[in-house]
């Protein structure tokens, strides 16, 4: 990975719901174009966290920028520059594909005729096409989390945020979803993305794992599984892990 | 004894009759831990609410625990547990108000029961004064599944409990269905999680709307027949591609650190794959021979 421009500078980012300290302090940085995976537990502060990063919710201290925006001051800017696909389902299920499609176009300020594009090309990528007059609803969770993809860097943001992109979604799709991931990741979309899948933390090139709201390790899984001495990721996984305190 | 028997069972829907269950059988044992794999839409989640009583078949029938899915249906209301996809908690309630409430509806209250969900419960437990709607993805999940089970269900029907949930809390979850199983309460579950699936005692493998096959994971993996190899190199994305390009490539596919592949002639020719990989620029190359999981019997199933 190219040391490059650095599109996520996170510096001692916290968050606090009451006395509760969510996110603790998280630092790290990401670089442009990079697949970087954001692991933990639940409740290790991941969407909380993620959530910050979009613009979304205010942090308690801490900084941080998103593609030079600052997430205090410049939330308009980043929600225009970034992609994000929530945990829960972010497309309309009462819309048809090709309804979600532009309307997401219209909102991200695409031109008609740009929409027109987009539209054909991502039914085709998607094989869709029989599809397009469908309401969102009736699909199958993994066609579904595609298209969500798809319409999440409908704009080509710089960043697009995944949180959880593929829990339930079957073997053969989860592959099919990594290929949408590494196809944008070739274009220099940056990817940050949350799973619980240890397969998947492979097709990362650098991941941090949080433990009670803090960033326990950030490395190569390569490096990770090395400075560990175990052979998978996830028995470095149930190593941090069991480290945990928050709950005991 | 049969716990589950279902014959013949057909479901569609709306007008143009979407077939999404297509004349299925098969019964499950009483103690037995039973898995419904398969790719989104394959139907599960239609036989587990038509099990539940919550949707009526078409055609065929079913029952549980010897009462009948339509007859008895109240029978069945109160003794089976089941977690659907989407479980209904409570938002503006806490964990523990949520838990109690489940508990009251049965007419059972937390201790009578809590052996039975304590495992995954302490790991909520210090939160229980938190609302649901404030929980993380992966502790709403396992609040879920302790509604589920507080009253001490005969059956056990889960459709994927274990979404959103991180691997260190799935390997105790399972943990504890092998200690339900043990106490006789029968099992039906779904997962989008291979090494899960392995962990049943049978598996029914399904795909649109029909079982494919039904067997021990075991004897699903032994029915693969075709040598599999594990390739790895330094770069995934472009190792895929090659391995996608080589003309004697069957199936490719990622498979965490490595890529997996059958090729056709059960490669004979080992050599000139292995110029080919060279000349693609490929670092840190390495091939061996492995032994196929269920994930991989999955992907070739519907390949
Ligand atoms: N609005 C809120 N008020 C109080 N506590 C909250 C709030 N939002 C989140 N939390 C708590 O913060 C912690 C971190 O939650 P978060 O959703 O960030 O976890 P996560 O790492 O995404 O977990 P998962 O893998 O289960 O999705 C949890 O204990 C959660 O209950
Ligand atoms: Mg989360």
């Amino acid at each position: 990975m190219a040391q490059g421009e650095k599109v996520i500078v996170c510096d001692k980012l916290t968050k606090r719901f009451g006395d509760f300290i969510a996110t603790n302090e998280i630092t790290f940085e990401v670089n442009k174009g990079e697949i970087f995976g954001f692991l933990g537990a639940n409740g290790a502060g991941k969407t909380t966290a993620m959530r910050m990063l979009c613009g979304l919710s205010t942090p308690s201290s801490g900084k941080a920028s998103i593609a030079g925006f600052d997430v205090y001051t410049q939330t308009e800017q980043i929600k225009r520059n970034i992609g994000y696909m929530s945990q829960k389902f972010s497309l309309y299920e009462n819309l048809t594909v090709k309804e979600n499609i532009e309307f997401f176009g219209g909102i991200y300020g695409l031109t008609d005729q740009q929409i027109e594009t987009k539209t054909e090309e991502l039914l085709n990528r998607l094989g869709l096409k029989s599809e397009a007059k469908k309401l969102v609803g009736s699909l199958p969770l993994g066609w579904k989390q595609k298209l969500s993809f798809s319409v999440a860097i409908l704009h080509e943001p710089k960043i697009v945020f995944l949180d959880e992109p593929t829990g339930g979604v079957d073997p053969v799709t989860r592959r099919q979803f990594w290929d949408l991931i590494y196809e944008a990741a070739e274009r220099g979309i940056t990817i940050f993305v949350t799973t619980h899948y240890m397969d998947e933390a492979e097709y990362c090139n650098r991941i941090s794992i949080m433990v009670d709201g803090r960033i326990e390790v950030l490395d190569s899984p390569t490096n990770l599984k090395r400075s560990f001495g175990v052979s998978s990721m996830d028995e470095v996984f149930y190593q941090l892990a069991r480290s945990a305190k928050r709950g005991d | 004894m049969e716990a589950v028997v279902v014959q013949n069972m057909t479901k569609t829907y709306g007008k143009e009759k979407t077939l999404a269950v297509d004349n299925i059988s098969f019964s499950v044992a009483k103690g037995e831990l039973f898995g419904l794999i398969g790719p989104d839409g394959a139907g599960k989640t239609s036989i587990f609410r038509i099990l539940t009583t919550l949707l009526l078949a078409d055609s065929g029938t079913a029952s549980v625990d010897g009462f009948d899915v339509v007859k008895d249906f109240k029978s069945i209301r109160n003794t089976v547990g089941y977690m659907p996809v989407k479980f209904s908690l409570y938002q503006d309630l806490t964990i523990e108000e949520n838990l109690s409430f489940f508990a009251t509806v049965f007419g059972t209250t937390i201790e009578a029961n809590y052996d039975l969900i304590k495992d995954i419960y302490v790991q909520i437990e210090p939160f229980k004064k938190r609302r649901a709607g404030k929980l993380s993805g992966g502790m709403k999940q396992k609040l879920a599944l302790c509604c589920a089970l507080i009253h001490k269900p005969t059956t056990l029907f889960l459709d994927e409990p274990t979404t959103g949930v991180d691997p260190v809390s799935r390997k105790e979850f399972w943990e504890m269905l092998r200690r339900l199983k043990e106490q006789n309460i029968t099992i039906i579950v779904s997962t989008p999680y291979m090494d899960e699936a392995s962990l049943c005692d049978r598996i029914a493998l399904m795909q649109g709307g029909k079982i494919l096959s039904i067997d021990t994971p075991d004897d699903i993996v032994k029915a693969y027949r075709e040598k599999l190899y594990a390739i790895k190199a330094n770069e995934m994305y472009p190792l895929l591609k090659v391995l996608e390009n080589y003309p004697g490539t069957l199936n490719s596919y990622a498979f965490g650190e490595y890529a997996h592949a059958t090729f056709k002639d059960q490669m004979k020719n080992m050599e000139e794959f292995e110029r080919f990989l060279a000349e693609k620029q490929l670092t840190g190359v390495e091939i061996k021979s492995i032994e196929a999981t269920i994930e991989d019997s999955f992907i070739k199933l519907l390949h």
